[in-house]
């Protein structure tokens, strides 16, 4: 039905819809069966570059040590150690991604793991697909392919994640239960929309993390609303807070 | 309903299903009445999270909460790996039904090996000083003593003499899945990468065998590569057609968006690599505890080479037909 499409009201909906989402971050929803939404956080260029040299030295260490160990045993030892070369190259990632949840052990020291583009955990065909592909991704020569995709991708992948469908997502860490600044509880003077809402919540949980001035220039914005001196803006916030809380 | 009140109330339940969680996560598997009542637990976690944003609660709570849903979305919605079984029905029935689906791409990259070899085999029979345009001398010459009629065993490493089996198969490992892996792999540079994998090696080796039967070698070089050359070759050429689909997918997605074309299309050509590396570790055993036997004789592994290529060839066009395919 194209008159709606061009509808100019149809079109400024669609824009005015759209900052909300489109903040400067990385994180990536994806809305599961059970009609909630997951938040992922991607993993950029640097912490993975480095989650694989971390791998490339584990493997380096891997093999001079099995080489020694193997070049004793003669000629038998020469067909282990190829085979073992032959492991290392092109099944050492993909067995610990599919057996520990996603992680090699050098994305499990940088806090990542591999994941479904739905948010499950890697298997083995897409485990097998994005390692094998690694080999386009390092050509010409030192992961240019690898790189320019991952710079040009909103969720950072290499050629090998694009084809295989998978993530290189941050580990989720426990979030802190955060201390609410003691305060009197006090109901707002007005009906608080949820935004409002969730943005006092927000300034309350988040009072520690941020210097004293910041806090008093911070809450000094909607002094005039909520009838106070600025300089007891953020003590009357902190009230807000703890009556949309509720007694502990 | 207060957010303190709420995370009294449901604190206990949070903390029993995180519990369930972590003995999940760390172990892989839970006994089964630890485990029990997950998915219900998990679809609570759900609803709990909704009406936390619904009811515009704290950051903190709908992080606590959202980290949970997804724990446990991985765990509910984890992809089975009964690896084994899921080997056996694929070598059975799944590998060749896939082989006959990707037909056109089988057909193409097995014109373009074979074609390539017999062509240049056939040049380079016929006109001897060909080979040396695109083989080095070097390798020539070691070809050739690798293949001499004189010498007790064959193949590559021939003049180490005998009790380097075991070298040879991780070699033939190495050296034949790596080739298969890459020519696969390139075709992601869209299909440019397989087609050149699979024309040179197709010229390399069309030469060598050409040049190998010409000098009058040809009694040992085809007895010894025509065993392992049915699993080798046919591998060769099926990692290609896997490669040229992935760039096809690139070339001509049809009606989807090009990364959901690759991406369709990896998740079938991967298969047919996984095939292929199977083939090229069949390969790689009869190239060293077989192929390069001096035992028998010349016609008895004529005899085998051949049963072995009428097995492959009738494996991949006849199994996996009947209605009742082993699951």
């Amino acid at each position: 039905m194209p008159h709606i499409e061009n509808s100019p009201e149809h079109a400024t909906s669609q824009t005015s819809a759209q900052p909300s989402a489109g903040l400067l971050d990385t994180r990536y929803q994806v809305e599961t069966p059970e009609g909630i939404d997951l938040t992922l956080r991607p993993a950029g260029l640097v912490p993975r570059a480095l989650a694989y040299s971390i791998d490339l030295i584990i493997r380096g260490v891997v093999m001079g040590l099995m080489y020694l160990l193997l070049g004793m045993l003669g000629k038998l030892g020469m067909g282990l150690g190829t085979i073992l070369l032959f492991l290392v190259t092109w099944w050492y990632m993909v067995l610990f991604e599919v057996l520990n949840q996603g992680r090699s052990p050098g994305k499990q020291w940088m806090g990542l793991r591999v994941v479904h583009d739905d948010g499950t955990p890697v298997g083995w065909p897409a485990s097998l697909t994005r390692n094998l592909l690694r080999f386009v991704d390092i050509l010409p020569m030192g992961y240019t392919f690898g790189i320019l995709s991952c710079l040009n991708s909103p969720t950072f992948k290499r050629l090998g994640d694009i084809a295989a469908g998978t993530l290189v997502v941050y580990r989720e860490e426990k979030p802190q239960p955060p201390i609410l600044p003691e305060a009197e509880a006090i109901r707002a003077p007005f009906a608080l929309s949820l935004k409002e809402q969730r943005a006092i919540l927000g300034f309350a949980e988040r009072a520690n993390g941020l210097s004293k001035e910041r806090r008093i220039e911070l809450a000094g914005i909607i002094a005039q609303q909520l009838q106070v001196p600025a300089e007891q803006a953020e003590h009357r916030l902190n009230g807000i807070a703890h009556s949309l809380v509720g007694p502990r | 309903m207060k957010q303190s009140q709420f995370e009294s109330h449901y604190q206990a339940s949070w903390k029993d299903f995180a519990s369930k969680l972590d003995g999940l996560e760390k172990t892989g598997k839970t006994d089964a009445a630890h485990s029990k009542g997950f998915a219900a637990d998990y679809r609570r976690i759900c609803q709990h999270l909704s009406l936390a944003q619904a009811r515009g609660y704290s950051n903190y709570l709908i992080e606590h909460l959202q980290q949970l849903a997804l724990r446990g979305h991985q765990q509910l919605y984890r992809h089975r790996s009964t690896i084994g079984a899921q080997l056996v029905g694929f070598l059975l029935s799944g590998f060749p039904r896939l082989v006959r689906a990707q037909w056109r791409f089988v057909a193409a990259a097995s014109l373009l090996f074979f074609g390539s070899l017999i062509t240049m085999g056939l040049l380079v029979y016929l006109f001897p000083h060909l080979v040396y345009s695109v083989v080095d001398p070097q390798q020539v010459a070691s070809m050739e003593s690798m293949y001499d009629p004189e010498a007790s065993r064959l193949g590559r490493f021939s003049e180490r003499g005998a009790g380097d089996d075991w070298m040879m198969f991780g070699f033939y490992i190495m050296n034949n899945i790596g080739i298969a892996f890459q020519t696969f792999a390139s075709g992601l540079l869209l299909g440019l990468g397989s087609l050149f994998f699979l024309l040179f090696n197709g010229v390399m080796i069309g030469a060598v065998a050409g040049h190998l039967t010409q000098i009058g070698y040809s009694e040992t070089f085809w007895s010894f590569v025509i065993g392992h050359g049915a699993f080798e070759l046919t591998a060769i050429a099926l990692a290609g057609a896997a490669g040229l689909k992935l760039g096809w997918a690139l070339l001509a997605p049809g009606r989807l968006p090009r990364m959901e074309a690759l991406r369709l299309a990896a998740a079938v050509s991967i298969r047919l690599v996984a095939g292929a590396a199977v083939f090229l570790l069949l390969a790689a055993f009869i190239e060293a505890y077989w192929s390069s036997m001096t035992f028998a004789t010349p016609h008895v592994k004529y005899a085998v080479g051949a049963a072995l290529w009428a097995l492959v060839l009738s494996y991949l066009t006849l199994a996996g037909r009947g209605v009742h395919a082993p699951d």
